[in-house]
C-alpha cells in the first residue's frame, strides 16, 4: 500500500474526511467502552443521544454551542491568515473576568430600566475589551518582537487562568460566600434574556449565529477575506500585492480576542451568573478543533460546534450515569482531531495498493 | 581497461568502436503524464571526454541527466557503465558507481560551513583525510575555496566550486554539470572551463549540459543535440559550425534577430536614485515611456532590491523616486500600482502568484481597489474571473479553467498568465526580472512580443535579466549590475558583449569609462 | 539566609528544573531535525500518569520509568505517523496530541488521585553529599536526575560533536538537499520524534515519581509549553537549553524563597510567575541575534514529501 499524490485535491474528500473521522472516533469509543467492561451501546447512547432527547436537552446543547461558535468564528479568521492563535482560552477567561468584574460593580437588586441596559452593555463591552487586550498582547509580541504566537498565546492562557483564580480568591470573592472562591451571584436584572422562556439558551446564541453568517460573507465576498487568504497562502505574495501583513495580524487577533472575550462575558452573564474558577470547560481549546473539523467554513463550524458541545454534555452525562470521569470528552475530542488529520491525507493523496500499481505500469 | 571489460551477452559487439565507452545510454525513454520527456535517447561518453548535451529549455536534457543520476527511473532503455548493464536506483547508487552531479540548484546547506557540507556528503572520510584530499585537489585545480567559510556567504561561483570539489573527492569517473554557467560571471566561466579541462586531462569524463553554444564550442569535443525529447544529432564540435548546431537545436535556421529601431526617448517617466539599500549599493536610473531598458548581471547583484525599490515593496525618502513629476519614494506598492507602476518578480509561484489560489483570485491580487475589477470592501468574483478568462484566451494559455489553482499550471503557462495580468493593468512602467527564465521557447517568444507591444503602446519597461541574448534582442538601452553597483545605461548600439561582460564583473565606475 | 536554607533551595531548584530540562532536550532533538511537536504537554502528562500507575501497581520504580518512556515514544510515533507518514499539519497534530494526552491521562489517573507513593529515594554519595551548600544539591539527588544529566551530556555530544548531529541538522535545515544526498529524511524525523517524546515522557515520570510523588490531573501545569519556549530562548543549543531549564527551575521555587523571607503573596499570582518570566525572556532576547527565533532550523515544522 502506498500514497500517490492526486493531480488535484479531491473536493468530495473535503466533506467525506470529517464524516470518516467521526465514524472512526465512534468505533474507537465503542472499543474503549467494551475494554472498560461496559456494554458500548447504552454508553454511546448516554453520550450522544440522551443529552438531546428533549427540548430542554437541545437548549442546553445550544447553550454550550454559543461560546464554541463565538471562539471558533474568531479563530477561523486567525487560522485563515495562518496566525496560530492558541489563546482563545485565555482571551475567553480574561473576557469573563473583566465582564464579570464590571457586572459585579453594578450588582444591585434595584437595577432596572435604562440603567440595567447600560450595566449589561458595560459588562459585555468590558468582556470584549478584556479579550481584545489579551489578544492584542499576542499581536504586539509577534509584530514588534517576532515571538511565536503559538508560545505567547499559550503562556497568556496560563497567566489569564491564574489571574482569574487570584480574583475569585481575592478582590471578587463574595464576602458572604463562606470560603468558596466564587463571586457573589449576579442579580437577575444583569442576566441575559432567554430566547424562549423556561429554557436557558440566551440571546448570545442568536448573536453567535449572526456573527457566523458574517464570517461566511467576509470570507467569500469581501476584499478583507481575500486578503486574509492570501496572507495565509503566502506572505511574499501578500507583500507583492501590497497587503499590510502587520495590520491584518492585528485585525484577526483583535477580532478573535474580542469574540472570545464576548463569549466569556456571556458565560458570566448567562448560564453561570457569577465569576467562578471553572468558567470555561476548555471552550477555547475545543474551538480550535471545531475550526479544523469544520474546515473554517461557517456551516462546517456550526455542525462541528454542535458535535463538540455534545461531547461536553455527553461527558457530564457519563459521569452521572456510569461514574466515568468527564475528561472522556477530551479523549473524544483529541481522537476526532487525530482521525480527521489522518483522513485528510485522502484529500491530496490516493491510497494505492502496490500490487495494483505494478500491474498498471506493466500493463 | 579494454581487456578487463567483460563481454555482454545481451549486446552485439559494436562495429568499429575504437574503445569501449565509459558510459552508454541505449534508448532511454521517460514519460511524465502526457509529455514524453525522453524519447529513446542513446548516448556514449568516452573516458576523458568532455561531452556536451545541447538543447533548448524543455528539450529533455535535465530529465535525461536525472535518469542517469538515479533521481528518475527510466520507463525503458538501459544504461551501460564500463560495458556492464547497471540499474541506478537512487543517487547513492550513482555515486557508488563513480558518477557525480552538480545540480543547477546547489546541493549545499547554507548554514553549514564548507567543511561540514563535505563531511555530510562523504561519510567514509575522516576529518584529517578529508582536509588532506581537499587541499590536494584544490592545489591541483588552483581553486580558491576555504573550508571554514559558511556556504550562505559564498557567491554562486564559489558554491559551484565547492560542489565540484565535493564530487571529485568521491573519486568520480563521470561528472555531470547541469547548466553550470548560468550562475557565473564571464570571468568565472573561464575559470570553470580551465578546471574542467584539467579534469578531463586526468581521465575524468564530463557531461556538460548547456544551451549556450559559445561555451560548448570552447570546451567540448562531442555534442549530442536534443530537441523535444529526441536526439537530433551527435556531432564532433570541431567539425560543425555554429549555425548548423543552432539549426539542430531549434529545428530550423533561426532568422537573424530583427534589429528593431531604437526608441526615440521622450520625457523621463521615472527617475530613481538609491544608495546602500540592501544589496544595492549605488544606482542612478532614468526611464522614458516607449523604451525597454535592460539590466544584466549575475544573480544576487542587487536586481531584487532594484525591483522592490521601483515597485514600492521597499521604500525610500520621497524624492529618491520620481514618477511622472511626482515624488513617490515613500508610496506603497498599491499607491504606485494605481499610478501605473507594475512589477513582475522572479519568483512566479509563491510571490507573483499564490500557489493555492485560483487564477481568478491571482488575477485580483494586483487588480484590487479603485479599478474596474473591484472597488470598496466587496468583491464580485465574476469580474476577476472574467478578466482571468480573457487573459487565458488572449495568451493561448493551457489551463483547465480560470478556477484552477496557480500551482496546476506549467512554468511557461503561468508566466504568460502573469505577464497578461500585469499588461491588462495597462502599466505606464513595468519592471520585470527574468521574465522568461525556465520557460519553453514558444512561451518566451510570446512574452517578448507582449513586452514589445507594451513598449509600442508607450509604456516604459525595465527588464532585469540574466540572459544576455534576451537583453540584446529586446532592449533599447543596456546596462548591468555588479555587486550592487549599476553601470551607465547606454544605447544598445554602443554596447558590445565584451563591454557587457566587463560591466557584469567590474564596478561600474571603473568599467563604464 | 543560612547555609542550610541555601543548600535546600539549590537542591529543590535542581529537582524543579529537571522535568523541564528532560522535556526541553527532547524538544531540542526533534526540532534540530525539523520536527515541531507542540503536543509536549499531553506527552508529559501521559508519561506522568503511566509512571505513577505502573509504579503503584507493580511497586517497581524502574518499571514505572520504563513505561513512561515507552508511552512517550509511542506518542512520538503517533505524531510522526501523522506528520511524516500522512503529511498532516504538524501544528494541528501537536494540538491534538496535547488535548488527547491531557484527556486520557486524567481518565486513566482518576482512580489514583490522592493515592500515596513514596517517590524515588535520593542517593547519598558518601562524603561528597556532606559538602556545605552544594553537597546535597549535586551529590544527594535521585538516580533519575543523574540520568537526566547524562542524557543532556549525550545529547550535546551527539548534536554538536558527531556526524549524527550533522545529518540531523541537514534534515532540519534543508530536507530537500538532505534527501538528494541520500539521507532518509522521513525515517530520521520519525526517530527523532520518538526519542524526543520518550524524553518528555521521562520528564513526566520525574514529576509524578520524584518531584511531587503523587498524581493530580494536569499536574504538568504548562511545563510542556514552557519547554517549547525554552528551546527557542536557548537558540537551539544544548547548553543553553539545560541552563534555561534550571534557571526556570529556580524561578519556579521562588515562592519557597519568598515564604522564607517572610513576604507573602497570593499563591495564584505566584503560580503565574514562570509564564510571565518566560514571556519577558522571549521579549528581551528577541532582538539578540544569538538567541532569537531567527536561529530556528530553517525547515522547522515543514512537511517534506520526497517525490521524483
Amino acid at each position: 500500500m502506498q500514497l500517490q499524490k492526486r493531480a488535484k485535491p479531491a473536493r468530495h474528500m473535503l466533506w467525506l474526511a470529517p464524516v470518516l473521522a467521526i465514524m472512526l472516533t465512534l468505533l474507537t469509543g465503542t472499543a474503549l467502552f467494551a475494554a472498560l467492561g461496559l456494554s458500548p451501546l447504552p454508553v454511546l447512547k448516554a453520550f450522544f443521544v440522551d443529552p438531546v432527547r428533549d427540548a430542554y436537552g437541545v437548549s442546553e446543547l445550544l447553550l454550550k454551542v454559543t461560546p464554541l461558535l463565538l471562539c471558533a468564528t474568531g479563530l477561523s479568521l486567525c487560522f485563515r491568515a495562518r496566525v496560530w492563535n492558541i489563546g482563545a482560552e485565555g482571551q475567553f477567561l480574561l473576557g469573563s473576568l473583566c465582564g464579570g468584574a464590571v457586572a459585579l460593580w453594578f450588582n444591585d437588586e434595584n437595577l432596572a430600566g435604562s440603567a440595567r441596559i447600560g450595566a449589561v452593555g458595560a459588562a459585555v463591552a468590558a468582556g470584549i475589551a478584556g479579550g481584545m487586550f489579551w489578544a492584542g498582547l499576542v499581536a504586539l509580541l509577534r509584530h514588534r518582537f517576532n515571538c511565536s504566537e503559538i508560545l505567547t498565546s499559550i503562556m497568556l492562557n496560563y497567566v489569564a487562568l491564574n489571574l482569574l483564580l487570584w480574583a475569585v480568591h481575592g478582590p471578587l470573592k463574595d464576602p458572604d460566600g463562606f470560603s468558596f472562591p466564587e463571586s457573589a451571584l449576579l442579580v437577575d436584572a444583569l442576566l441575559l434574556p432567554s430566547v424562549v422562556d423556561g429554557y436557558r439558551t440566551h440571546v448570545g446564541f442568536v448573536l453567535a449565529l449572526l456573527l457566523l453568517v458574517a464570517l461566511g460573507v467576509i470570507g467569500s465576498r469581501t476584499l478583507l477575506g481575500f486578503q486574509l487568504r492570501v496572507v495565509g497562502e503566502s506572505a511574499a505574495a501578500a507583500r507583492y500585492a501590497g497587503f499590510h501583513e502587520g495590520r491584518l495580524l492585528w485585525l484577526v487577533l483583535l477580532a478573535c480576542g474580542g469574540l472570545a472575550g464576548l463569549a466569556g462575558a456571556f458565560e458570566v452573564l448567562g448560564p453561570v451568573g457569577q465569576v467562578t474558577p471553572h468558567l470555561s470547560s476548555g471552550y477555547g481549546f475545543a474551538a480550535i478543533i471545531v475550526v479544523f473539523l469544520g474546515r473554517g467554513h461557517p456551516l462546517g463550524i456550526l455542525l462541528a460546534a454542535l458535535l463538540q458541545a455534545l461531547t461536553f454534555i455527553g461527558g457530564e452525562n457519563l459521569q452521572i450515569e456510569f461514574g466515568l470521569p468527564k475528561s472522556i470528552a477530551f479523549i473524544f475530542q483529541g481522537l476526532l482531531l487525530f482521525y480527521l488529520l489522518a483522513a485528510d491525507v485522502l484529500v491530496n493523496y490516493r491510497l494505492v495498493i502496490s500490487g495494483d500499481s505494478v500491474a498498471q505500469v506493466q500493463g | 581497461m579494454a581487456s578487463a571489460s567483460s563481454p555482454n551477452p545481451n549486446r552485439a559487439a559494436p562495429p568499429a568502436q575504437p574503445a569501449p565507452a565509459r558510459l552508454e545510454l541505449i534508448s532511454i525513454s521517460k514519460r511524465f503524464g502526457d509529455t514524453l520527456a525522453n524519447d529513446s535517447i542513446s548516448l556514449r561518453v568516452q573516458p576523458g571526454e568532455i561531452h556536451a548535451l545541447l538543447g533548448e529549455n524543455g528539450a529533455g536534457k535535465s530529465t535525461l541527466m536525472k535518469v542517469l543520476y538515479g533521481v528518475h527511473t527510466p520507463d525503458s532503455g538501459s544504461i551501460l557503465w564500463h560495458n556492464r548493464e547497471v540499474d541506478i536506483a537512487d543517487p547513492n547508487a550513482a555515486r557508488r558507481l563513480g558518477i557525480g552531479m552538480v545540480f543547477q540548484h546547489f546541493c549545499l546547506i547554507e548554514r553549514m560551513t564548507v567543511f561540514e557540507n563535505l563531511q555530510l556528503a562523504l561519510p567514509e572520510l575522516k576529518a584529517a583525510a578529508l582536509q588532506q584530499r581537499f587541499d590536494a585537489l584544490r592545489q591541483r585545480l588552483g581553486l580558491q575555496v576555504r573550508l571554514e567559510d559558511r556556504v550562505g556567504q559564498l557567491s554562486a561561483g564559489e558554491r559551484q566550486r565547492v560542489e565540484i570539489l565535493r564530487c571529485l573527492m568521491a573519486d568520480v569517473e563521470l561528472l555531470i554539470l547541469d547548466e553550470p554557467t548560468s550562475v557565473l560571471t564571464p570571468g568565472e566561466v573561464q575559470t570553470l572551463i580551465a578546471t574542467l579541462r584539467l579534469l578531463a586531462d586526468d581521465g575524468c569524463s564530463i557531461l556538460f549540459i548547456s544551451h549556450k553554444l559559445v561555451e560548448v564550442q570552447q570546451l567540448c569535443e562531442r555534442a549530442t543535440v536534443l530537441r523535444a525529447g529526441r536526439v537530433v544529432g551527435s556531432v564532433r564540435v570541431a567539425d560543425s559550425d555554429r549555425a548548423g548546431l543552432v539549426a539542430m537545436m531549434m529545428g530550423e535556421a533561426p532568422a537573424a534577430a530583427p534589429q528593431r529601431p531604437l526608441a526615440v526617448i521622450g520625457e523621463p517617466l521615472l527617475a530613481l536614485r538609491a544608495d546602500n539599500c540592501g544589496r544595492l549599493r549605488s544606482a542612478r536610473l532614468e526611464l522614458a515611456g516607449g523604451e525597454i531598458v535592460g539590466i544584466g548581471g549575475v544573480a544576487g547583484s542587487g536586481q531584487e532590491t532594484l525591483q522592490d525599490l521601483v515597485s514600492g515593496e521597499q521604500r525610500l525618502p520621497p524624492d529618491r523616486v520620481r514618477f511622472m513629476g511626482e515624488d513617490i519614494g515613500h508610496l506603497s506598492v498599491q499607491q504606485r500600482r494605481l499610478r501605473g507602476v507594475r512589477s513582475l518578480p522572479v519568483d512566479r509561484l509563491g510571490r507573483a502568484a499564490a500557489a493555492g489560489l485560483s487564477l481568478a483570485e491571482n488575477f485580483l491580487l494586483t487588480h484590487y481597489g479603485q479599478g474596474p475589477l473591484q472597488q470598496g470592501p466587496w468583491v464580485d468574483w465574476r469580474r476577476p474571473a472574467g478578466a482571468a478568462r480573457q487573459a487565458i484566451a488572449d495568451f493561448a494559455i493551457t489551463a483547465p479553467s480560470e478556477h484552477a489553482p496557480a500551482r496546476d499550471l506549467s512554468g511557461g503557462n503561468l508566466q504568460r498568465f502573469l505577464v497578461a495580468r500585469e499588461l491588462a493593468g495597462q502599466p505606464r512602467l513595468l519592471v520585470c526580472y527574468n521574465p522568461t527564465w525556465g520557460v519553453d521557447p514558444a512561451a518566451a517568444s510570446r512574452i517578448h512580443d507582449a513586452l514589445q507591444d507594451a513598449r509600442q503602446a508607450g509604456a516604459a519597461i525595465l527588464l532585469l535579466s540574466e540572459d544576455i541574448d534576451e537583453l540584446f534582442s529586446l532592449c533599447d538601452r543596456l546596462g548591468a549590475l555588479c555587486n550592487g553597483v549599476l553601470s551607465p545605461l547606454l544605447p544598445r548600439t554602443e554596447v558590445s558583449t565584451e563591454l557587457m561582460g566587463r560591466w557584469m564583473t567590474e564596478h561600474a565606475e571603473a568599467a563604464g569609462q | 539566609m543560612d547555609a542550610t536554607l541555601i543548600a535546600d533551595l539549590l537542591y529543590t531548584a535542581l529537582r524543579a528544573g529537571t522535568p523541564l530540562a528532560l522535556c526541553a532536550l527532547g524538544v531540542l532533538i526533534a526540532e534540530r531535525a525539523g520536527v515541531l511537536n507542540l503536543g509536549q504537554e499531553g506527552i508529559m502528562l501521559m508519561g506522568a500518569v503511566t509512571g505513577f500507575v505502573v509504579c503503584t501497581e507493580t511497586g517497581s520504580y524502574s518499571l514505572g520509568v520504563l513505561a513512561s518512556t515507552g508511552v512517550g515514544a509511542s506518542m512520538g510515533l503517533l505524531f510522526a505517523g501523522l506528520t511524516q507518514g500522512l503529511y498532516a499539519n504538524p501544528v494541528a497534530s501537536g494540538l491534538a496530541l496535547a488535548v488527547f494526552g491531557s484527556g486520557l491521562s486524567t481518565f486513566i489517573g482518576s482512580d489514583y488521585v490522592g493515592s500515596p507513593l513514596a517517590g524515588i529515594p535520593s542517593l547519598t554519595i558518601p562524603w561528597l553529599s556532606k559538602l556545605p551548600l552544594i553537597g546535597k544539591a549535586l551529590f544527594g539527588q535521585d538516580p533519575l536526575l543523574y540520568l537526566a544529566w547524562t542524557l543532556a551530556l549525550v545529547t550535546g555530544l551527539v548534536l554538536h560533536r558527531s556526524r549524527h548531529g550533522l545529518v540531523l541538522t541537514a534534515v532540519g535545515e534543508n530536507p530537500e538537499v538532505a534527501h538528494r544526498l541520500g539521507i532518509r529524511v522521513a525515517l530520521l524525523r520519525t526517530l527523532t520524534a520518538c526519542i524526543g517524546a520518550a524524553m518528555t515522557g521521562l520528564g513526566g515520570a520525574y514529576l509524578s515519581l520524584v518531584y511531587t510523588p503523587l498524581w493530580t490531573a494536569e499536574m504538568s501545569a504548562g511545563r510542556g509549553w514552557i519547554a517549547l519556549a525554552m528551546v527557542v530562548l536557548a537558540g537551539w543549543r544544548t547548553g543553553g537549553v539545560v541552563a534555561a531549564s534550571y534557571l526556570f527551575g529556580f524561578f519556579s521555587i521562588f515562592n519557597l524563597l519568598m515564604q522564607d523571607m517572610g513576604w507573602s503573596m497570593s499563591p495564584n499570582l505566584l503560580a503565574m510567575t514562570p509564564y510571565v518570566f518566560c514571556l519577558l525572556a522571549l521579549i528581551i532576547l528577541s532582538g539578540k541575534g544569538r538567541f532569537s527565533a531567527r536561529r530556528a532550523p530553517t525547515a522547522l515544522g515543514q512537511n517534506f514529501h520526497a517525490e521524483s
